[in-house]
This record gives C-alpha cells, sequence and structure tokens, in this order.
C-alpha cells in the first residue's frame, strides 16, 4: 500500500474528530474501520429502525461477538471465561461506532475529577485513600479542557441548561458543574412524566434538579461546521438504535457529512487492524496491517497512528503490538492494561397505581431527562461516608421497550397467568430511577490478553480482571438511600431498589454500563501512564491514543463528553505544534 | 402536515394499503392459516406449544402466547443466523463448572438447546412421572417448568436452566417483538400492555406529560389498530 500521512484505526467519536483535524491541514489520511459502513439513510431509517428485537435484543448494530469477544475473570487467580453473549455492557460496530447507538447523556467531568488524588488527600488526608486503590489525577486541567467541552457540546447540538456561566451560578442549572464558558447551544425538552415526578420529589428534598446534558437536539440546529440536525419527537427509539431524525448526535450527524468528499480522506471499512506496526528501535510507528473483507492481510504504511478504536480494543491493539509494559498486578510495574475500572449502577423503580400514566415509550437517549448532581464526584462531603467517588441519579425514559425494559416489581412471577397479568397493571404505569457511580482503580483490576481464547484470525482476545470493592458497594449504599427517599416523595404504590451489596461479584449476564475505562490511561510521566497529556503514546510519539482508555479511574457520568474534550485538545496540540514539528510534546 | 402524517408517509406502499385496509377492519383478527413449521420435528413441535402454553397461558384476560403466535416465531428464529448461534461466541474450551456471574459457557446454539433440551426433558418426564411433557397435566407441567427453571428437575445433556431460560426469552420475544417475526399476531401484546409499537413520534405529546396516550399500535409494515 501506498504511505499515508496518517492511519485512523476506529471511525467512531474520536476517529472523526481527529480525521477532521488532519484533514484540515491538508493531510492524507486513511480511516480502517473494522464494522461496515454506516449513514442515517438507509441504515437508521424510520419504520425500519423501530425494531426492538433486531437492535436492542439482537444487537445488529454492535459487534458480532461471534468474531471477538473478551474474556472475564474475577480475581487473577481465576481463569477468565469468554463473555460468550450481551449482558453488562454492549459494543460499537461500524462507521460511528457505539457513538450511534449511545444514549446522548454528554456529560463533562467535575473540576475535581480531574485531580481526583490531590483533592481527596487535601480535603480528608492521605489514609482516606485504601492501599490499592490506585486513583491517579489526570495531567490535563478542566480549565484547559473547558474550550474544547463547549465546542464538542456545540458540534453536538446539546440540549441543556447551564448552572454556572462564566462564573455565576445560574438557575435550573448543574450548580456543582465547573464553570462554562457558554450556555448549551440548544434549550432542554420539557421532563417527560417519570422525570417530572422525580424532580418534584428531589427539589422538596432540597437537592439540585436540572435536565441532564442531552445530545438529542430540541431544535432545529445548524452546528458549527454547517451540519444541521432536527428537533428530538421523543420516539423512544434512541438507546441502542440509530437516530431516524438526525437529532441524536452521532458522527454521522454531525462531522461525517463534512468529511464526506474530501479528497485526502479514504475511509476503508471491514478493514480489521491486528497491529500497529514499529520500527527497530520500537519508538516509531511505521503502519499498521489490518485483514480486509477478502481476509487478505494488508500493510499500511504511515507517519502518524491515531488509535481512536473503543477504549478495550485500544488496549488489545497496543498489547498485540507490545507497544508499551504490560502491567504486572504483583508488582505494579508496567502501565498497558493498568486501572481497568467500570461503574456501578443501581436501579430503584417506582410503580405507580393505574392512574398514573408514565407513558414510558415516549423517552429518549437523555431529552426529556432529569438528574441530580448533588451526590456524585467530590461535591458532598465524604468524611463521615468512607468512600471515594459517587453517583449521578437520573430519571426518565430511556425508551418502553417491552421485551428488554418491562419493570414489574420484584416477587412477580417470571411467566404464567399471574406475571402476563402484572405486564398489563405495570407497563405503563411504572418508572425508573437510576444511579451512574463511579468506579475507582485498584491494583488488582487490569486487562491483559487472554492465553487460551482467540478471535475469529487466531488472535488472543483481551482479557479482563474485575470484581466490586468495598468503596463502591459503601458508594452504591449511600446512594440508594438518597434514591429511596426521593422515589418514596414521588408517592408510588410500590418501590423497589436494585443495587450491589457487599458478597456480590461482577455479573456479566445483566446490562449496566458500557462505561468501561483505562488501560491506556494518561498520566504526568511514563512510569504511571500509556499516554501524555495530548494523548501521545510516552514510547511512540507517532502513536496517539484516545478514547475512555485514557482514564485513570471512572467518573459518575457518561464518558463521551470527557473522551471528546480530550479528544479535541489534542487535536489543537496536534494543529499547532505536533504537525508542524513532530515529536515529544511533553517531556519524559 | 403534522410529523406523524409525515413520518407515515415514508411507509412503502404496499405497507400502507395494508394499513387502510387493517384500519376497514378495526382491530379484527388476521385469519390464521395452519403454520408449519420448518426446524421443529412434530414432537418437538407439540412439546414447545405446550411449554408456551404454560408460560403464557391462554385462558385467564390477555392473549395467550400460542394465539399470539410464539411458537412460529421460535421457528423462524432457528432458521435465521440467530437460531445457528452467529450472534454468539461459541469457540472452546468450554469449562465444565463456572460462575453463573461469568455468563452462557455452553458449547450449544439456540437450535441445538431445543433439540437436546426438548428430548432431555421429555425422558426425564417419562421417566420420573411416566408420560411425555405433552401429556402431562397442566399442573405436572407447570411442576416440570419450575423445576427446570429452579435446578431441582434435573435432566441429561443440558442444564435444565440453560433450556428454560432459553425457552422463556424467546418466548417474551415473540410476544413483545414486532409481528414481522411471526409472533405478537395482530399486534395482541402491545395492546394488552398498551405499547404503540413503532409509532416512534411523540411530538404532540411531548408538552402533555401525565396525560393518558391515547394511539393504539403500529406496526413497522405500516398496519395500525386503534
Amino acid at each position: 500500500m501506498k504511505a499515508v500521512d496518517a492511519v485512523i484505526v476506529g471511525y467512531g467519536w474520536t476517529g472523526a474528530i481527529l480525521a477532521k483535524t488532519l484533514t484540515d491541514h491538508g493531510l492524507s489520511v486513511v480511516a480502517l474501520e473494522r464494522g461496515p459502513a454506516r449513514d442515517t439513510s438507509p441504515d437508521f431509517e424510520f419504520p425500519r429502525i423501530a425494531d426492538e428485537l433486531k437492535h436492542a435484543v439482537r444487537g445488529d448494530l454492535w459487534q458480532p461477538l461471534v468474531n471477538e469477544t473478551v474474556t472475564i475473570r474475577h480475581r487473577a487467580a481465576d481463569t477468565a471465561l469468554p463473555y460468550r453473549r450481551y449482558g453488562s455492557f454492549v459494543l460499537g460496530n461500524g462507521v460511528g461506532g457505539a457513538g450511534v447507538h449511545w444514549n446522548g447523556q454528554l456529560w463533562r467531568a467535575s473540576p475535581e475529577d480531574l485531580r481526583l488524588r490531590s483533592r481527596i488527600e487535601e480535603r480528608y488526608g492521605k489514609s482516606f485513600i485504601p492501599k490499592d486503590m490506585t486513583i491517579q489525577d489526570y495531567p490535563v486541567s478542566f480549565e484547559e479542557l473547558e474550550p474544547h467541552f463547549d465546542h464538542f457540546e456545540k458540534v453536538c447540538g446539546v440540549s441543556g441548561k447551564a448552572g454556572v456561566l462564566r462564573g455565576a451560578k445560574q438557575a435550573g442549572g448543574n450548580p456543582f458543574e465547573g464553570s462554562r464558558s457558554d450556555e448549551f447551544p440548544t434549550p432542554p425538552l420539557a421532563a417527560v412524566y417519570g422525570a417530572e415526578l422525580f424532580a418534584r420529589s428531589a427539589a422538596a428534598l432540597g437537592h439540585h434538579v436540572f435536565p441532564v446534558p442531552a445530545a438529542n437536539s430540541s431544535i432545529a440546529y445548524t452546528n458549527p461546521y454547517g451540519v444541521r440536525m432536527g428537533p428530538c419527537n421523543l420516539c423512544g427509539f434512541c438507546e441502542r438504535f440509530g437516530c431516524f431524525l438526525y437529532s441524536k448526535a452521532a458522527p454521522q450527524t454531525t462531522i461525517l457529512p463534512i468529511l464526506a468528499n474530501r479528497p485526502n480522506l479514504e475511509v476503508r471499512t471491514k478493514a480489521y487492524v491486528t497491529k500497529i506496526l514499529t520500527d527497530s528501535t520500537g519508538k516509531r510507528a511505521t503502519g499498521v496491517v489490518y485483514i480486509d473483507a477478502k481476509g487478505e492481510e494488508i500493510e499500511q504504511p504511515t507517519d502518524l497512528v491515531v488509535l481512536s478504536a473503543f477504549q478495550l480494543h485500544n488496549v488489545r491493539l497496543l498489547l498485540l503490538s507490545k507497544i508499551g509494559q504490560p502491567y504486572h498486578p504483583e508488582t505494579g510495574q508496567g502501565v498497558v492494561g493498568k486501572n481497568y475500572a467500570y461503574q456501578m449502577c443501581s436501579e430503584t423503580a417506582a410503580y405507580f397505581d393505574e392512574d398514573v400514566q408514565i407513558n414510558p415509550f415516549i423517552g429518549a437517549g437523555a431529552a426529556g431527562m432529569r438528574v441530580i448532581d448533588d451526590f456524585n464526584s467530590d461535591h458532598f462531603d465524604h468524611t463521615t461516608h468512607g468512600f471515594v467517588g459517587g453517583a449521578s441519579i437520573i430519571a426518565g425514559a430511556t425508551g418502553g421497550r417491552p421485551i428488554d425494559q418491562m419493570m414489574l416489581p420484584p416477587g412477580t412471577p417470571r411467566w404464567g397467568q399471574a406475571w402476563k397479568s402484572a405486564t398489563r397493571k405495570h407497563y405503563r404505569h411504572s418508572a425508573p430511577v437510576n444511579s451512574l457511580g463511579s468506579v475507582m482503580s485498584y491494583r488488582d483490576s487490569y486487562l491483559s490478553l487472554d492465553p487460551t481464547y482467540k478471535d475469529a484470525h487466531g488472535f488472543p482476545l483481551l482479557r479482563l480482571t474485575f470484581d466490586w470493592h468495598d468503596n463502591e458497594y459503601k458508594m452504591t449504599a449511600f446512594i440508594g438511600q438518597q434514591m429511596d427517599a426521593i422515589v418514596r416523595g414521588m408517592k408510588p404504590a410500590k418501590q423497589a431498589t436494585l443495587m450491589m451489596k457487599p458478597g456480590m461479584s461482577y455479573d456479566t449476564r445483566i446490562y449496566q454500563s458500557t462505561h468501561t475505562t483505562g488501560g491506556a490511561i494518561m498520566g504526568s510521566n511514563p512510569a504511571d501512564s500509556v499516554i501524555n497529556k495530548y494523548s501521545q503514546s510516552w514510547d511512540v510519539s507517532n502513536l496517539f491514543v484516545y478514547g475512555a482508555s485514557a482514564f485513570p479511574q471512572n467518573i459518575g457520568y457518561n464518558p463521551t463528553g470527557l473522551l471528546a474534550g480530550l479528544a479535541y485538545y489534542s487535536a489543537a496540540k496536534l494543529r499547532d505544534t505536533y504537525l508542524k514539528n513532530p515529536g515529544s510534546l511533553v517531556d519524559a | 402536515m403534522d410529523r406523524r402524517r409525515f413520518l407515515l408517509g415514508t411507509v412503502p406502499v404496499a405497507a400502507a394499503a395494508s394499513m387502510a385496509s387493517a384500519a376497514a377492519v378495526s382491530g379484527s383478527a388476521t385469519p390464521q392459516t395452519t403454520y408449519t413449521p420448518s426446524y421443529f420435528t412434530a414432537a418437538e413441535w407439540t412439546f414447545l406449544k405446550a411449554a408456551i402454553a404454560r408460560l403464557i397461558p391462554s385462558d385467564g384476560e390477555g392473549p395467550g402466547g400460542n394465539e399470539a403466535g410464539v411458537p412460529e416465531f421460535i421457528d423462524r428464529q432457528m432458521e435465521l443466523p440467530y437460531g445457528h448461534g452467529s450472534y454468539w461466541y461459541l469457540k472452546g474450551p468450554f469449562a465444565d463448572d463456572s460462575p453463573p456471574t461469568l455468563g452462557y459457557q455452553l458449547r450449544f446454539t439456540p437450535r441445538d438447546i431445543y433439540r437436546v433440551g426438548i428430548k432431555s426433558v421429555n425422558d426425564e418426564c417419562l421417566k420420573e412421572l411416566g408420560k411425555a411433557f405433552t401429556d402431562l397435566g397442566a399442573e405436572q407441567q407447570n411442576h416440570v417448568l419450575r423445576g427446570l427453571e429452579a435446578g431441582t428437575f434435573k435432566v441429561a445433556e443440558i442444564p435444565g436452566g440453560a433450556f428454560f431460560d432459553q425457552l422463556l426469552t424467546n418466548t417474551r420475544e415473540g410476544y413483545f417483538a414486532d409481528p414481522q417475526y411471526g409472533g405478537n399476531r395482530d399486534m395482541v401484546a402491545w395492546r394488552w400492555i398498551g405499547f404503540p409499537g413503532a409509532r416512534a413520534d411523540f411530538t404532540d405529546w411531548i408538552d402533555q406529560a401525565g396525560k393518558r396516550y391515547p394511539f393504539g399500535p403500529v406496526s413497522i409494515s405500516g398496519r395500525s389498530l386503534p
């Protein structure tokens, strides 16, 4: 293959962001995407998209596990087993990646999330952090990222309400957020009924309720690239679906339209990258190897590699390419695979009588929802609670999919006449309140290559070694108390909480969150991280790694806003500095 | 033109025509033709219908699984890539004993699960209860299904719970999926719970939170019922 200036591995959100920057600059770019080409038309067209079985149950937009999955074990002494069917998380596939079928809850990190270890040590003392908890500060601050968060929100037409605007608190927004340079580009949608009941109850308890920042545009909108979006109609086919209305931000509805005809960009789909090549010094990437749709192995030489696959795949490719020192849990040495983290979620369900019309099918992935941030991050005093982190607490309807989202009170039989009667009694009259809780990083939670199981081409699968820790059980118990109180105030006929309790292991069968993080983390020196503040590999200076693999520990928010902010921050540095004078951007 | 009309305007002409005729019959059931299973043998088919009659019974209020076409749904799924295991990672080695939290670890495709599971359950019914599952009374059938679910009714060749989970999962899918897959015939299950199906437009309801949504379901084919 003819050499190109840059190769992008994975054409989802961060791949699209970097493709724009690099082609703006005149570089010749090849984007390699393992899945198929996908666009709003024809792939997400109504009415075919409104098919729960095809998209939300079988997962036709997801990565086919038949070819490649991961293996999972709870501790290093166990033998990991394959994640054979979807459960705990769903992986993206194809152009747009998981950015096609995400919910669009677009959060910035809290300023204190980005300097978590320092903040906790300053406020509660060094001994507050358990010995095996390996949390780290980001090497970049909220203030440095803010212009890039702002830009990405404008690219996505995010609907929401500012809580802190240029240092001043605003009524109706999130009072705990970092100061914004600008208001959200589109106004929030009205709350769906479950969210309205939640908002009233939470406000009465003194909490600060605001609209979930939603990459579901609320009005007709033109983004800074001139791409037009349409208003969300709360269709109920959002989470797990592509958007047929050009309302949910996806690479297809925000960035890709302006890249479509660029002569210096070539997108190759069904290109399964297996290795990043380095020269004899191991310090310089020279190209990538991929397997094309015909099964042929192709080598694509380049001067710059953008690794922008999903978090787990980024880490696997680094390990397969033998770039960076793999992490060893016994010694704590090595960095690739270090600090894998997840999220701990819970649900408190409100079951109303049949005169309360929740209409759960009216909803979107993010629009129409309400949330509180009072118990997230370090927004409250943790002194007496004895844990680090917290959760956002959210209410609304991501859809009323009857196969997958039927809410029935605990104790309802799973089948038979009693089940059938309960589906009618509760389907239209139940509302969930959910928590999205942070998970810290630990010495024993990491990613490595599996010694036994292989993908369809014979390459080792990635292995996850992960289980819950006391800190998170305490966090979720505390959050559960807050949720119970809020739901009680919604005055349902019945309520029930589903949450993790000490002794319960990570259960891969139940969907919890696709927000897997870490493994190629960002830090201030090569001894504790894989990439520097500009997402540049410490080991290979012409390799940049994007996505939630950079997070040193997880947050109590959806990750897309943060990972896109980090990508735009890096893209600006590439444009202004690196491309003029390639080399290490931070001295090791 | 409001958004719903606009959206429905994108429905293909044939589908729009069927929608119009459906509106004309105003919810009356489509005449049922006898479905001939493609994957299941005659004995398996009888077993499947009997089990589904217990999982979503036909007596009592609300549509039964058999009336909704769930057996047809499952048979048709068996002929799709799903039935052949194309959605699952099925490479070995296979662990004999693994924590349930690590999920499905059998070597079987959905087709295998039914073939092996139905035979194993029937064999065990004959051995323990002296009759094939189909020949048992409703209460005995419930007893067997509860035992499979709880892991107390042991059968050869496959963990009973894995077979039961497959059967229950596909039964619910067939009950609630779009009718194009053969189940949820005439959108009976959607009408039963009040799900408006593929309407996918609630612009006119955004500012009416808390009011009862009054419209019936629409299928992907464009058929609409009150």
